[in-house]
């Protein structure tokens, strides 16, 4: 019965509820990914009863689960911090291989176990410097560096172990991954580490802030003061680092080094952080995400594999969950105005300009 | 006069946190060259995407041939007659010249592109705009600058428009090229299509244009001047000048003028940006740079404070020389940049995370960070600024162009009470409203007071004069004049900014 007064104008306020809840958003979004893990649950328990309804066999289950996720979770948490950053990384599945073809060479493996997880890591971290080099130095985008990378990291690997897969001989490395400390697998507590550290630093460090305003506006925190160039370097080795600790993971997992490990871990990693709200224009990104991202994505995964479905349609459902998250992305960071939204003044900068090239000729 | 083409009455466009456009009127009849002259920031870039329909009006109303009308989108805009010429021209190299110039509307029959008529029609219309010589066949890409945008008229000519728009087409062009494009113009404009021409260039719009009208600060500040016989003092008043519409507060103590220099700035050169910059500020004092858009002050600023790698000269402040921007903030420099939005600000990001961007470090251990002791730190700083709203824990997006200035300051100020030994600040209180901007100015005179040198960029002469204790003025790259700012009044800065040296004369009756 009222009209709306029409003195204000209209449209501030009907925009501005696209941030007023935004400081909630990413605990919002992460209790819809804990609603998103306990639908696919509750679809296994209708698809595969006999499983999901039996404690046992239930919980069997689902530490497979967590152990696949714990070495992608490990990659796609250094993966978090470079998209926060406002970059990405497309080699970490090849640094993974080889990490984990470099630590289980004859000579490493002589050596005992510590040699082969500290040459893993150190060999990660080296690698990841070589990209951060190559972005925060030698200037080069992110996605050209990190694909250049990607591809010749693979063949390094494959010239290394002569495309032959290497056989661990170490039992202590090859029981990491069937140990349990206190009923947890010792795997999801690497990975459980991981990520609480890396919430640390993300949330509780400057070294965290100063990644989010790098992201968020890198020529403001150049202006700032912060040293860009030296704090990118380190992200990319912090990446590589990750993965040369999954490469431990995985090598453990499988008792063997091999070129072909983390194939499409960098696809999984990026989408894992992208469903967990990570934007791919950099400054915004939570751990607590990815790590829910991952698990929704690997208990997917799961579902397709105890329905005994071929894995080309898990391959198909991976593309539309990854579509399906960006689109939802853009749709958060994309106003609802028409026309030429995406101009240099107003609000979002950061949005892929989904409005634009709809209406661009 | 004839009924106006195109008629614009008090248009509002607000985003959030900024009234770009704010009372905008303006009338363009046929077969006029409209000039619409403004600041960076004036709002001239969101009136051109009203009128061309990328935006929708707030407020107000557009009246096409007299009847009012709403563009929904860009090609509403486009039937209705308005073509708009952008300044980066967007045309798509890989196609041919009348490809480009059809595209969209292509002749065809079951949809098939009658690629004979397009090739006919778009050498008619070449023809029309007497340049035959661009092959209609051959590929964007290919041309010139010069030719793509007779290409870009083709458009619009090929839209049948009634009103072509141009954004600053003669900063894209040769000198000899821009006598084509005003032979161009008087073509079209005989042919009774209204050109609504946008520019810096007061010479250009004295030789093309008939009318002016002039946006500051999102409004109307002046409109149907006659193009050919408004000085041009007159018009760069217009652009920039205020009314007394806010104080400049006075200096309470006098100047130390004893005081060692604080920012010391010899033979500062880039190359194409400016050379052979060299000025003193001394602690207590605020030195103003006036100069126009392109005179190289940014430039100059962003040198100083390490953005820019100067090719030769030197920059010491209180005896440390400085050289990129850490070893200009260890050494208390603070910056306020040109853009707030794009240069200085976390828009996403809660007040109290901006304000303490630079000063991480004193708000941590072993790098761990403080979030308690930091917004507390905000709390109160911003608090020493009147922030309004004042709560830290709003975003930076949500503040009005005022507030969001003061989270800039605060950064400089937080923490390092007696550290800040000088504060660089570009277009301080642009895109500000007027209450702000006293307050402004009474903060940046409190910082002076208390012993920080400024060195403070504006292009509206009135702030610089007001608040500046002396003041040097900047054309094309070089100092022209320094003097004590008592020692000048708006109209010698105008001249110098202009012509380099001040006149003698009286300016001429319009």
């Amino acid at each position: 019965m009222t009209q709306i007064v029409q003195t204000a104008p209209p449209a501030a306020p009907a925009r501005s509820r696209y941030w007023r809840d935004d400081a909630s958003e990413p605990i919002r979004r992460n209790v819809g990914l804990v609603g998103v893990l306990l639908i696919l649950l509750i679809i296994g328990a209708f698809s595969r009863a006999d499983i999901f309804l039996d404690f046992s066999r239930f919980t069997n289950n689902e530490v497979i689960v967590l152990r696949q996720a714990a070495s992608i979770g490990v990659v796609a948490v250094g993966m978090t911090f470079v998209m926060i950053s406002g970059g990405i990384d497309l080699s970490v599945g090849a640094l993974l291989a080889l990490a984990s073809v470099w630590s289980t060479t004859q000579a490493t493996q002589g050596y005992g176990p510590g040699m082969v997880i500290v040459s893993a890591l150190v060999v990660g971290t080296l690698a990841g410097t070589v990209n951060g080099i190559l972005i925060a130095y030698g200037r080069m985008v992110p996605f050209i560096a990190t694909l250049a990378t990607m591809v010749a990291a693979r063949g390094l690997a494959q010239k290394i172990s002569g495309k032959l897969t290497q056989i661990v001989h170490l039992n202590s490395i090859n029981r990491l991954a069937v140990r349990d400390v206190a009923g947890i697998p010792l795997l999801v507590i690497i990975f459980l580490v991981v990520a609480a550290l890396a919430w640390i630093l993300l949330n509780r460090t400057t070294f965290g802030r100063q990644t989010v305003a790098i992201g968020g506006n890198s020529e403001a925190a150049r202006l700032a003061g912060i040293n860009i160039r030296r704090h990118t370097l380190i992200i990319y080795a912090l990446s590589g680092l990750c993965c040369g600790i999954a490469a431990v993971m995985v090598t453990s997992l499988s008792n063997a080094g091999s070129s072909t490990h983390g194939d499409l871990y960098e696809l999984q990693a990026i989408a894992a952080a992208i469903i967990g709200g990570t934007s791919l224009a950099g400054g915004r990104g939570t751990i607590v995400g990815s790590v829910l991202g991952v698990l929704v994505f690997t208990q997917i995964s799961n579902l397709f594999v105890v329905n005994n479905l071929q894995l080309e349609y898990q391959l198909i459902a991976q593309g539309v969950i990854i579509v399906g998250a960006v689109l939802v992305q853009q749709f958060r960071l994309t106003t609802p105005r028409r026309g030429r939204s995406a101009s240099s003044d107003p609000p979002h900068q950061s949005g892929p300009p989904l409005a634009e090239s709809a209406t661009g000729t | 006069m004839s009924t106006p083409f195109l008629e614009l009455s008090g248009v509002v466009k607000t985003f959030p946190g900024v009234r770009a456009l704010d009372g905008v009127d303006l009338d363009i009849v046929p077969g006029e060259v409209h000039c619409l002259l403004g600041q960076n920031g004036a709002g001239k870039s969101t009136l051109i995407k009203i009128l061309s329909g990328a935006h929708q009006p707030d407020e107000g109303t557009l009246r096409l041939r007299g009847q009012e009308i709403t563009f929904a989108n860009p090609l509403a805009a486009m039937k209705a007659g308005i073509a708009t010429i952008y300044q980066e021209l967007d045309l798509v190299d890989d196609l041919s010249v009348a490809e480009n110039i059809f595209l969209g509307h292509e002749p065809r029959r079951l949809g098939f592109v009658q690629r004979g008529d397009l090739r006919r029609r778009s050498a008619t219309i070449m023809r029309r705009l007497g340049h035959p010589d661009i092959p209609v066949t051959r590929s964007v890409g290919k041309l010139a600058t010069a030719a793509k945008q007779v290409v870009s008229m083709g458009r619009a000519l090929s839209h049948e428009a009634q009103l072509i728009i141009m954004d600053e087409p003669s900063a894209v062009l040769a000198h000899d090229e821009v006598a084509n494009l005003f032979r161009l113009i008087r073509d079209l404009t005989a042919d009774g299509i209204a050109v609504l021409y946008i520019s810096h260039r007061l010479d250009e719009i004295r030789e093309i244009g008939d009318r002016v009208t002039v946006l500051k600060d999102g409004r109307t500040a002046a409109t149907d001047l006659p193009a050919r016989t408004t000085p041009h003092r007159d018009l760069v008043r217009r652009m920039t000048g205020r009314t007394i519409e806010y104080l400049i507060p006075p200096r309470e103590r006098p100047l130390d003028e004893a005081a060692a220099p604080v920012l010391t700035v010899t033979n500062l050169t880039r190359y194409g940006e400016f050379e052979d910059v060299s000025l003193t500020v001394r602690s207590g004092e605020i030195l103003g740079i006036a100069g126009l858009v392109g005179s190289g002050r940014s430039e100059v600023l962003e040198t100083i404070y390490g953005a820019r790698v100067a090719a030769s000269g030197t920059v010491d402040v209180a005896g440390t020389a400085v050289k990129t921007v850490g070893s200009a903030v260890r050494a208390g420099v603070g910056l306020a940049p040109e853009e707030r939005k794009s240069q200085a600000l976390l828009l996403d990001e809660p007040i109290w995370r901006n304000v303490t961007l630079a000063a991480l470090r004193h708000y941590s251990r072993l790098g761990f960070s403080n979030a308690g002791a930091e917004t507390a730190a905000a709390r109160d700083v911003t608090a020493n600024l009147a922030l309004h709203p004042a709560d830290v824990r709003r975003r930076a997006r949500t503040l009005s162009g005022g507030n969001q200035q003061k989270v800039v300051l605060a950064r400089w100020l937080v923490g390092r009470d007696s550290t800040l030994k000088l504060l660089l600040l570009d277009e301080p209180t642009r895109g500000v409203d007027v209450g702000a901007r006293t307050e402004l100015y009474g903060l940046i005179r409190r910082l002076a007071e208390r012993g920080v040198a400024v060195l403070l960029v504006s292009s509206e002469v009135p702030e610089v004069l007001g608040l500046a204790d002396r003041v040097v003025v900047m054309r094309e790259g070089r100092i022209v004049h320094e003097a004590p700012a008592a020692d000048l009044d708006e109209d010698a800065v105008l001249d110098l900014v202009m012509a380099g040296s001040i006149t003698a004369e009286p300016p001429a009756i319009g």
